[in-house]
């Protein structure tokens, strides 16, 4: 993991919103850290950054970071991001979301965001429940697990987030995990990079309610957790049909080259007043 | 040229709605499709990319207003238009703009409710709502025409006043003005005022979204403009960070409250006519207006004297106009294409020794002047 570097704090208003809400073994500081570093090396000037969240633990981060950062309703910052990218196409927009902040509420829009191709990018910290209520569980909760609503376990089947975004039509689909962090600095910044919807999954603990309530140990048991259960996507390769069966592959699994949002609706405004002169 | 200036022309009232935003300046718009508003989304649909302005059509109401707000944050004037069903969607995002202060025009062309109702026959069931329609004290500006002429007008007056008091500004015609055409005499481009936030040129360091100041209203940067700035629906300090603080919690609601509250003659808008002769009032608004100032006539042949009182900005309430000019009258009738919303704030205002009679109708239809006729011949 790359040491904590000075010029990080040139991103955070450091001085201003610490100490953080965040709970001792959250994964959702290591994502805010690796976006900080993906951020530095693609060189933007923070004026042109906005960073737009929801409601939950992930969508606490905007405040911690010096851009432009607004934290919005439940599920909705995909449609508030929208407006800001359509109002001003020159910053660049992400959003930062929890599973069911994406995925639940914010279903709706986050299928509509990448079928409309517009150029944000999404994070979806999946910590396999609603941390901040106090561990409900999401969209991605997994079959079988316990939660403080499915006290008998889960008898709901989850999302697969990059699946679903593939369907949807996003033009680059990844996913990462809190633990392969290089891995994840390299995710981001190629999602950053992407022009269109891009969609980064990364997978992190939440020890105090999903990993309680599921006996999965503390913050470090859940890391190795982590390490352990995924593969990454070239490593599939040499293996054998069935082997990987029970891990979460890790990796890019969409990466396409379709005209954003932006640059159709720019070929609209001159088609339409090419066929209004036509007209007179 | 897509507004007419200065020319008179044949115009349906929404689509002077739609003249209107073009006039004042609308940047981005955002909406779903909701009879009978429709009119409002399609003509700008044709008409905003040819003037480069953005234009689009989301998933549903929640998002629509969402990334109205989004996009106001990023320097865009910017306005969506619904109905009853969408405008109850709309209240989430409705308190958010509330809350961070955000400024957006909503137009909601009323139809009858509750729920899906009688599509799309009019009504006037959500004044009420359009006043308290979202969660928590806010501060509400809502203004209603009664002909297409104020359809332009008005919806220029609604981009301003959310520019002067930075926050959103809800225009609330009903079916009948929204699908009603009549002869509009466009006023000329000079003659029409549009009001511009005033931008921040403080030092970056020194910017506070929210600075107290003694309108209440402070100048508001945008996103990209060098101004780094947090924005949360929590309640939030002046720099916009969120606080449990006591003190900053009691003064960003107080100044939410008092930027209407204490700025009352800048939002008032009543029309009055023969209140001086007379002891018995009609009150009404919107569609209802017309058919008050046709009962007017009526009544004047027959040698009945009645005045009319008409709220066109119907929240903030003119409580002092209503007490001043009605508290001395024998009795008020009002008419409502609802169970009685506004009669209720006509009571409030006036002493008990005033009789104040409701006429309502909630079938889809009109009230006709007969009606009120008839109403005001059971009383007088």
């Amino acid at each position: 993991m790359p040491a904590v570097i000075p010029y990080e704090y040139k991103y955070l208003r450091a001085k201003k919103r610490f100490p953080h809400v965040w709970c001792p073994g959250c994964g959702i500081g290591i994502v805010m850290g690796s976006i900080i570093r993906s951020v530095h090396a693609m060189q933007w000037d923070l004026d042109d950054i906005v960073m737009v969240s929801g409601i939950g633990c992930t969508s606490r981060m905007p405040v911690y970071v010096d851009f432009n950062t607004l934290h919005t309703t439940h599920g909705r910052s995909l449609a508030f991001g929208t407006g800001v990218k359509m109002a001003n196409p020159s910053l660049n927009v992400m959003a930062v979301m929890g599973d069911g902040d994406a995925l639940a509420i914010g279903g709706n829009h986050i299928i509509h965001a990448a079928r409309r191709n517009i150029d944000i990018t999404a994070i979806i910290v999946n910590n396999n429940n609603y941390g901040m209520t106090g561990g409900q569980f999401s969209p991605t909760t997994p079959p079988g697990a316990r939660t403080a609503t499915t006290p008998y376990g889960m008898i709901e089947p989850g999302f697969d987030v990059c699946k679903l975004m593939e369907g949807a039509g996003a033009t680059f689909v990844a996913r990462g995990t809190v633990y392969h962090v290089t891995e994840l600095d390299n995710l981001l910044l190629k999602a950053f990079r992407k022009n269109g919807f891009s969609v980064v999954e990364v997978l992190a603990p939440c020890p105090t309610n999903f990993g309680r309530a599921n006996r999965q140990g503390g913050p470090v048991e859940m890391m190795k957790l982590l390490k352990d259960n995924t593969i990454n996507i070239s490593q599939l390769k040499a293996l054998k049909e069935g082997q990987a069966d029970d891990k979460i592959v890790r990796g890019i699994f969409v990466d396409r080259d379709v005209p954003s949002y932006d640059e159709r609706y720019r070929a609209l405004c001159v088609k339409a007043k090419k066929e209004a002169e036509a007209e007179k | 040229m897509i507004v007419p200036w200065g020319e008179t022309r044949l115009v349906q009232g929404n689509e002077a709605v739609a003249l209107g935003a073009i006039a004042a300046g609308i940047d981005f718009f955002a909406g779903y499709p909701i009879t009978p508003s429709t009119e409002i989304a399609e003509i700008l649909a044709r008409y905003m990319p040819l003037l480069d302005k953005k234009w689009i059509q989301m998933e549903d109401e929640i998002a629509s207003i969402s990334a109205l707000i989004g996009a106001r944050l990023a320097g865009s004037r910017s306005m969506t238009a619904t109905s009853g069903p969408g405008f109850s969607l709309m209240q989430e995002g409705l308190g958010y703009a509330c809350m961070t202060e955000v400024p957006l025009v909503l137009v909601n062309v009323m139809r009858a409710g509750p729920s899906t109702g009688l599509p799309t026959q009019t009504a006037q069931g959500d004044v009420m709502q359009s006043r308290w329609g979202t969660h928590g004290d806010h501060p509400a500006i809502v203004l209603a025409p009664a002909n297409v002429m104020e359809c332009f007008r008005l919806t220029i007056r609604a981009f301003n006043l959310s520019e002067m008091f930075r926050t959103p500004v809800i225009l609330l015609p009903d079916e009948v003005i929204g699908h009603m055409r009549e002869r509009v005499r466009f006023p000329l481009r000079d003659e029409v005022h549009i009001e511009k936030m005033p931008v921040p040129d403080v030092p970056v360091e020194w910017y506070e979204h929210y600075h107290d100041s003694a309108t209440n209203v402070s100048p508001m940067a945008s996103f990209g403009s060098g101004y780094r700035f947090h924005v949360t629906g929590l309640t939030h300090d002046r720099q916009g960070f969120p606080t449990r603080k006591e003190n900053e919690v009691n003064a960003k609601m107080d100044r939410l409250k008092h930027k209407i509250t204490r700025r009352l003659d800048e939002l008032e808008d009543v029309m009055m006519h023969d209140l001086d002769e007379s002891s018995v009032v009609i009150f009404a608004y919107g569609s209802v207006y017309r058919s008050a100032l046709a009962a007017q006539a009526i009544l004047k042949k027959r040698r009945k004297k009645v005045g009319v009182f008409r709220p066109v900005t119907l929240w903030p309430f003119p409580d002092k106009t209503v007490k001043e000019n009605l508290d001395s009258k024998d009795v008020i009738v009002v008419p409502e294409l609802n169970q009685g919303q506004m009669i209720h704030e006509v009571e409030r205002m006036t002493k008990d020794s005033v009789r104040v009679v409701p006429l309502h109708r909630v079938d889809g239809y009109e009230i006709t002047p007969e009606e009120i006729v008839n109403a005001v011949m059971e009383v007088i």
